[in-house]
């Protein structure tokens, strides 16, 4: 990194614990089958299994095939089987009764055991029961609930989290978290501050702390000092920017799974695809994944020459010398030239993909939006890019992106908008705009209260305050957003006429090429250097309030300075990029825990209506 | 050193005066064996209790129970003048003696009454029934042994316990045996018929081996064994023909392994056996047969350890064993009228006369005889004890003791002890034994002096573990205060640790001695949660019974007196009150339980299940809701149903998740009752995209138009009728040109009509549906240009002016790698566009013309950026002078 680090910063707890707990609770309730089995696995599992107990290990425990569940019929020739199961509702699981009932049919005897990840339900059982094979099966559960990514990034694996909690109200996750972070805290607790934002990060919260009463309590060193929740909706801006970081723009393009990305053939430069680990132990990556794009290749081409350099240093060595440099720096060096390679190639295609006229149009009518700046060619550059068809989900981020910038549309380009995004897509969006608005991602501004208009007219009238009040009182009628108001009072947009150097970053706004610092982010360094929600009233009531901070006063602890941060339905890379950023200038470090990594495909894919 | 001796033996001449009245060691038994060893044991009868029941006559012509364990007793006495009016009186006193309950008998007439392990009173009725009553008389609930038995009556009955619970067997007048191994685990088992019994048999035991309870009867001559399947004949034979038949036994039952032979050595004059009786553990038994013989050995007949002949002939009253556990010394205690009878391995017995109607009750440690005034407790003497207090013993123990004596009296002589003592270096050994033996007394004077001994010979020894000395002292204390009259249970160290603290505590509770139990837990240092609180609780939910007290004031004594303690599950005194009727203490009770998911299964059972489904809410566990759910869902109504979910938010969106995958229809019914239309006809429209058959589809698609209007969403509406009409007109076209339009979107429609060049028809649908002329500029542009139809283009960018510019054309063409094309359309391209339009197609100097004549700065440094070295100098030239005037402007 270019730029200055603080040399104080503190040690990261090491979560490879996590990964151990896992793998010895998963063993032994394979081991709870003695004998040679099967083992079938929900897709959604197979990569995070992976990372926890590879093939070898499950062999090692009498595993004798792995299938991944499919909707196909389930041939296997073991006496008994186990099934790692994700979720429920599982569309996939209903197959299970069916390979129970025709074993039954043919008179075959196996044993099956079904284990449920993370939790099990009072609902399965109750299926179960209804299927009428109860008594055949045996349940467990396995309380896989945190996969350590990288060194400071936890997922908890739950993409489903953002619609099931968000959109359909359902709160089953919740009491996962809740979990989640008792584990957290009963392995490197006890926390001595916790700050949260949002009714889910509430309901987490007591969730956590009842698991605590119930549990008996440990004296011990803490390694995590002040954790802070944050609801996926406090924040719905920021997911969905492009983003122009490395490493979220790797998972914008090709789409990170699990911390693993595949890096298809035209990146690779040969036949075949590479599955690709990213993460801290990735030198080259480590270096470039919290850069901007735009200073990403001068790196490479730097690191490049560099590699040069280091190999150029053969051609003067006598044989001693050779002999030490091939034991001792050739692996390095060729390690690093192969995924300096990678990398390079990777940049080149997202350049490719990325640096066309679009892309700039497409980002210079984001940052307007975000400004607030010429929001009618924005609308008509919205409008062409849904005739155009260039893309459903980028033409739906562009969308939801005007409406919780500008709170809700007007009613004409509302429908007109509407309208040609069916045209253009099919009649079937009815359902997911119905979603959308449900979530308040894209609203009608309602007619008699145009906010915007109503906001500026009364502003000159009286004070920024009484404004600000007069603003609550709207959002009361509806879940708006209030990004304007929000982003004057947090100064989240910085003014457009100073040219910002994305060499040297001066704040979190580089993720964004300095149009934007992420609302999560300056919501979390506002919190943390006012300790506390005092000074921030008018912002949490604008954002809906619910927040809390819990001081535990017995705890006294030196890690103050290691933050664990919680984001509930899913956080992005470039928030993860911010937040790094932060703990650098602060001298703190961040531990990201997410209910999934999301960007704003995957956040705009989860809104879809088509997979039911 | 002799004088010291002769002092000792003084001493213990006046110690076993002193003790005479604490505890009777009566008799000395000194019995050879035939082996060489003599063995000596040492029986003592210590009185318990002086009882303080005022029974008029005594035990006679009563039915009693005792409980082992120093249990309750229950007492069912006849009525003095035999008249169908005058009923019996059940009557239940603690050991003690003290009235626990008393009432008359109004149930049918009674076999046997019985204790079960946690202190239940079960009454056999003759015809099969049987009751069982609380401690206090309260009646609890029944259970009946068979129909049969209803007709043949019960003969006799037997209430056993087993590791599997308490038991009951009886024997009907048809002879033939039931069994259940455990009541609250009723399974009741008819035993194969024994060949020729009538009647009853003379005596008979149940026992419990290899996990299979069984029956040995006697009937006459024979012994039979009764388990499961098999009646299996015991063959009493001479010894040389015992294993023959051994062996046919196990030809004729090959599924019975056959463990049981003849008991070996019983004498062959003995005709017939009158009496038996299985030891504590199930280990031993013993046979009392009419010519007066005592046989005893093992319960598995294979071992006889003795065989006393007790010249009596008349058939015994009871018979028990009397052994501690790990003694070497089989011991019966015979009772008949007036006589109580040791027998041992010797074939001297010890005689006792009893002056009254006495019973036995059989413990792990011996046996205690319950009189009418009296209750004592008959042992054999542990080692301990023996060599503590043996006349002349020059045990450490008494040694200690002795010293210890002289030591109170500031005597010298207390060092030479001590010094006699050392030299052995028995010292430990010494501090050890007056420990033991200390538990083994039942006066807590004779306790003190030996702990006292103890912990004085303590003192000399350095690192003597103070566990044992202070574990003892405290079961001690334990032990005196649960003994106490009042209490009435007289537990001996030996049994109170078999039984352990839990159980210890469960009794007193059981007992209501509440304070008690509390206070032994303090004492004990019991953890909150096994200890105090489980106490409160117990305490609560009877305090909750008290119907003469108002609700209020006893949710408010149960909630200041269990305030403070830890883990105390309200929800499970509001259990037990609400099994009282008063559900609305149950109610007041809840509300003091923190954990609300606690609450919800009492509430379910109490049908408040509104209030059940808004704490599970509250609880934030799903799973909770979602039992409620489906319990509400099978209870209610479907309309209260629904309406119940209304009003909860959170349950509803988790039932209409369920209903999303499991019940779709459900859903619709949901949506219906809500009058929520917008969702209705979301609904429709998704079961639209199921629906193969067009027909069908447009009808649901109907029905969602009508939904739509209803929820006054003419967006929505407006948009399904054009799906509608548009699909229509798909289907038509399918039909006419045979084209794969069906479900395609509008744009997918046009794009597909534009590229099978139906101009016509894509005209009329961009007219129908008034498709932007933006949208239907580009979607034909693009169309034309992917089948490279240039003609057509060229033709379309005529036909009028274009809504979008004409600079798409020239990037569509470019895209198309037709630069010819391209070209054409540069120069209709809007001045500002035309930079941009000239680079599109690579031609840099006719953008730098255009920029420099539009003289923006902006523009040309767009222009220049695009330069290459390769670039006509003079161009750049030009450039940069034109940026630079411009710039200056």
């Amino acid at each position: 990194m270019a730029h200055s680090v603080r040399r104080d910063a503190p040690e990261l707890p090491d979560f490879s614990l996590l990964k151990r707990l896992a793998r010895d609770q998963l063993i032994y309730l394979l081991e709870q089958l003695p004998g040679r089995k099967d083992l079938f696995i929900e897709a959604d599992l197979m990569s995070p299994l992976d990372r926890i107990a590879n093939v070898t290990t499950l062999k090692q425990h009498d595993v004798d095939k792995l299938y991944k569940v499919e909707h196909k019929p389930i041939v296997s020739t073991s006496d008994q089987m186990v099934r790692g199961c994700f979720l429920y509702p599982l569309t996939n699981w209903f197959l299970f009764p069916d390979v129970v009932n025709a074993d039954k049919a043919f008179g075959r005897f196996r044993r099956y055991k079904i284990i449920f990840s993370p939790q099990k339900f009072y609902a399965c059982e109750n299926l179960l029961e209804e299927q009428g094979i109860f008594g055949d099966v045996t349940t467990d559960e396995w309380s896989f609930y945190l996969l350590p990514l990288d060194d400071d990034i936890i997922s908890l694996e739950l993409p489903e989290f953002f619609r099931d909690y968000f959109l359909e109200g359902d709160q089953r996750w919740v009491r996962t978290a809740g979990s989640a972070l008792h584990l957290l805290h009963s392995v490197y607790g006890p926390f001595s501050k916790v700050y949260g934002i949002g009714r889910c990060s509430k309901m987490a919260y007591e969730s956590w702390r009842e698991q605590v009463e119930e549990g008996e309590q440990r004296a011990r060193q803490a390694e995590i000092g002040n954790v802070f929740l944050i609801d996926r909706d406090v924040d719905l801006v920021t997911p969905l920017c492009s983003q122009v970081v490395y490493e979220g723009l790797v998972d914008d393009i090709f789409r990170i799974k699990c911390g693993c990305v595949e890096f298809c053939p035209d990146v690779t430069s040969s036949d075949k695809s590479i599955k690709v680990m990213l993460n801290s132990q990735d030198k080259v990556f480590n270096e470039i994944r919290n850069e901007h794009f735009s200073q990403v290749f001068g790196f490479l081409s730097q690191k490049a020459r560099n590699l040069q350099t280091a190999y150029d240093k053969r051609s003067g060595m006598n044989i001693k010398q050779m002999k030490t440099f091939v034991s001792e720096e050739l692996k390095g060096l060729k390690q690093e030239h192969r995924l300096l390679s990678l990398h390079i190639g990777a940049s080149e295609s997202m350049m490719k993909k990325k640096t066309k006229q679009d892309f700039q149009e497409l980002l210079k009518t984001e940052h307007s939006l975000l400004e607030g700046f010429e929001i009618r060619e924005c609308i008509s550059y919205i409008e062409e890019h849904i005739n155009r068809q260039v893309s459903m989900v980028e033409s739906m981020r562009l969308l939801c992106l005007l409406s919780l910038t500008e709170n809700g549309l007007l009613p004409k380009d509302y429908r007109s908008l509407k309208a040609q995004f069916l045209q253009s897509y099919g009649i079937e969006h009815l359902l997911t705009f119905s979603n959308l608005k449900q979530l308040g991602l894209l609203v009608e501004q309602q007619p008699g209260e145009t906010l915007t208009v109503m906001e500026s007219r009364v502003g000159k009238l009286v004070n920024d305050k009484t404004a600000g009040k007069l603003t609550d009182a709207f959002s009361s009628l509806a879940k708006k957003s209030n990004f304007r108001a929000l982003g004057r009072r947090l100064n989240l947009v910085p003014k457009s006429d100073e040219e910002y150097d994305l060499r040297v970053p001066r704040d979190m706004a580089y993720i964004f090429s300095g149009a934007y610092i992420p609302l999560s982010c300056k919501l979390i360094e506002q919190v943390l250097e006012r300790d506390g929600w005092t000074g921030l009233e008018e912002v949490t009531r604008m954002l809906n309030g619910h927040e809390f901070a819990v001081t535990d006063a017995r705890v006294k602890t030196d890690s103050q300075r290691i933050i664990l941060v919680m984001f509930l339905g899913g956080c992005t890379f470039s928030e993860i990029s911010a937040l790094r950023f932060l703990g650098r200038e602060k001298g703190i470090k961040f531990i990201v825990v997410t209910t999934a990594i999301t960007n704003s495909a995957r956040l705009l894919e989860s809104m879809l209506d088509n997979h039911a | 050193m002799w004088a010291s001796l002769a002092s000792h033996l003084a001493y213990h001449v006046t110690t076993v005066i002193n003790s005479v009245c604490v505890c009777v060691c009566v008799c000395v038994c000194v019995c050879v064996c035939v082996c060489v060893c003599v063995c000596v044991c040492v029986y003592r009868k210590i009185e318990l209790y002086e009882m303080g029941w005022s029974l008029r006559d005594g035990l006679k012509e009563c039915l009693v129970a005792a409980a082992p364990y120093g249990g309750p007793i229950a007492l069912l006495r006849q009525p003095q003048r035999p008249s169908s009016s005058a009923r019996p009186q059940l009557e239940i006193y603690s050991s003690s003696g003290a009235n626990m309950a008393s009432f008359p008998w109004k149930s049918g007439p009674v076999r046997q009454l019985g204790w079960t392990v946690c202190d239940d009173l079960l009454c056999i009725q003759e015809d099969g029934t049987v009751l069982i009553y609380d401690l206090f008389g309260a009646f609890k609930r029944h259970f009946s042994m068979g129909n049969e038995v209803v007709q043949n009556q019960v003969l006799e009955a037997k209430v056993f316990h087993s590791p599997y619970g308490t038991g009951v067997a009886i024997v009907t007048g048809a002879s033939r045996f039931t069994l259940a191994t455990n009541i609250d685990d009723l399974k009741l088992r008819r035993l194969p018929e024994v060949p020729g019994l009538q009647g009853a048999p003379s005596c008979w035991v149940v026992l419990t081996q290899d996990r299979q309870t069984k029956v040995l009867l006697a009937n006459g001559v024979d012994l039979y064994i009764l388990d499961n399947t098999s009646c299996t004949p015991v063959v009493r034979q001479t010894q040389t023909t015992y294993s023959l038949l051994c062996l046919i036994i196990l030809a004729l039952s090959p599924l019975t392994v056959c463990v049981f032979q003849t008991p070996p050595g019983l004498s062959p004059q003995a005709c017939s056996i009158v009496n038996m009786a299985v030891s504590f553990s199930y280990k031993y038994l013993a046979l009392f047969t009419d010519s007066g013989h005592l046989w005893m050995g093992s319960a598995n007949l294979k071992d006889k350890l003795s065989e006393v002949d007790t010249k009596v002939r008349t058939p015994p009253k009871q018979m028990v064993w009397c052994r501690r556990p790990k003694s070497q010394q089989p011991s019966v205690v015979i009772m008949w009228d007036r006589l109580l009878l040791v027998a041992g391995e010797c074939t001297d017995t010890i005689q006792y006369t009893l002056d009254e109607e006495s019973v036995c009750v059989a413990e792990l440690d011996g046996v205690r005889i319950i009189g009418g005034s009296r209750h004592e407790l008959l042992q054999e003497v542990p080692s301990a004890c023996q060599d503590i207090f043996k006349i002349a013993s020059m045990a450490p123990g008494a040694l200690l003791l002795e010293a210890h004596k002289e030591y109170e009296k500031s005597s010298q002589k207390a060092d030479e002890y001590l010094r006699e003592i050392k030299e052995q270096s028995v010292l430990g050994e010494a501090v050890r034994q007056c420990v033991e033996a200390a538990g083994y007394e039942h006066e807590p004077e004779t306790q003190k002096t030996l702990l006292r001994a103890a912990s004085f010979g303590k003192c000399f020894l350095s690192n003597y573990p103070p566990e044992p000395f202070v574990s003892m002292c405290r079961d001690l204390k334990v032990l005196n205060s649960v003994r106490e009259y009042t209490v009435g249970i007289p537990l001996t160290h030996t049994q109170y640790k078999q039984m352990t603290v839990q159980v210890l505590i469960d009794r007193l509770v059981y007992r209501k001695l509440y304070p008690l139990a509390i206070e032994i837990c303090r004492y004990l240092k019991t953890p909150e949660y096994q200890g105090v609180s489980r106490v409160l609780k117990h305490w609560a939910c009877c305090k909750v019974q008290q119907k003469e007290e108002p609700d209020e004031s006893i949710a408010h004594a149960v909630s200041v007196k269990l305030g403070e303690a830890a883990g105390i599950s309200y929800s499970e005194i509001a259990a037990r009150a609400y099994e009282c009727g008063r559900t609305e203490l149950a109610i007041k009770l809840l509300e003091f339980e923190p954990r609300s998911g606690e609450q919800v299964p009492l509430l379910l059972k109490m049908k408040r299940s509104q209030l059940a489904l808004s704490k599970a809410i509250e609880s934030g566990d799903t799973d909770l809701v979602y039992t409620v759910v489906t319990y509400l869902k099978n209870e209610m109504n479907r309309g209260d149903f629904f309406m119940t979910l209304r009003n909860q938010p959170v349950a509803l969106s988790l039932y209409r998740q369920f209903c999303k995958h499991q019940e779709q229809d459900t859903l619709k019914d949901l949506f219906n009752q809500d009058d929520d239309h917008q969702e209705l006809g979301n609904f429709y429209v998704k079961a639209s995209y199921k629906e193969k058959k067009l027909e069908a589809r447009l009808s649901l698609l109907q029905s969602a138009v009508d939904e739509y209007n209803k929820a006054k969403n003419e967006f929505a509406a407006k948009a399904t009728e054009e799906e509608m009409k548009l699909l229509r007109f798909q289907r038509r076209l399918d039909e006419e040109k045979g084209e794969a339009l069906l479900g395609l979107s509008l744009q997918e429609t046009l794009h597909a009509l534009l590229t099978s060049n139906f101009h016509k028809q894509a005209e009329q649908l961009y007219r129908d549906f008034r498709v932007p002329d933006k949208r239907y500029w580009w979607l034909k542009l693009t169309a034309l240009a992917e089948k490279d139809d240039w003609e057509e283009m060229e033709k379309f960018a005529k036909s009028k002016k274009s809504p979008i510019g004409y600079l798409p054309f020239v990037e569509v063409c470019v895209k198309q790698h037709n630069k010819y094309e391209a070209k054409k359309y540069v120069s209709k391209v809007t001045p500002e566009q035309k930079v941009k339009a000239h680079l599109a197609i690579g031609d840099l100097e006719g953008a730098a013309e255009a920029a420099i004549e539009r003289r923006s700065e902006g523009e040309i440094s767009t222009v220049l950026s695009r330069c290459s070295p390769t670039t006509d100098r003079a161009l750049l030239e030009r450039l940069n002078r034109a940026r630079s005037t411009a710039a200056k402007k």
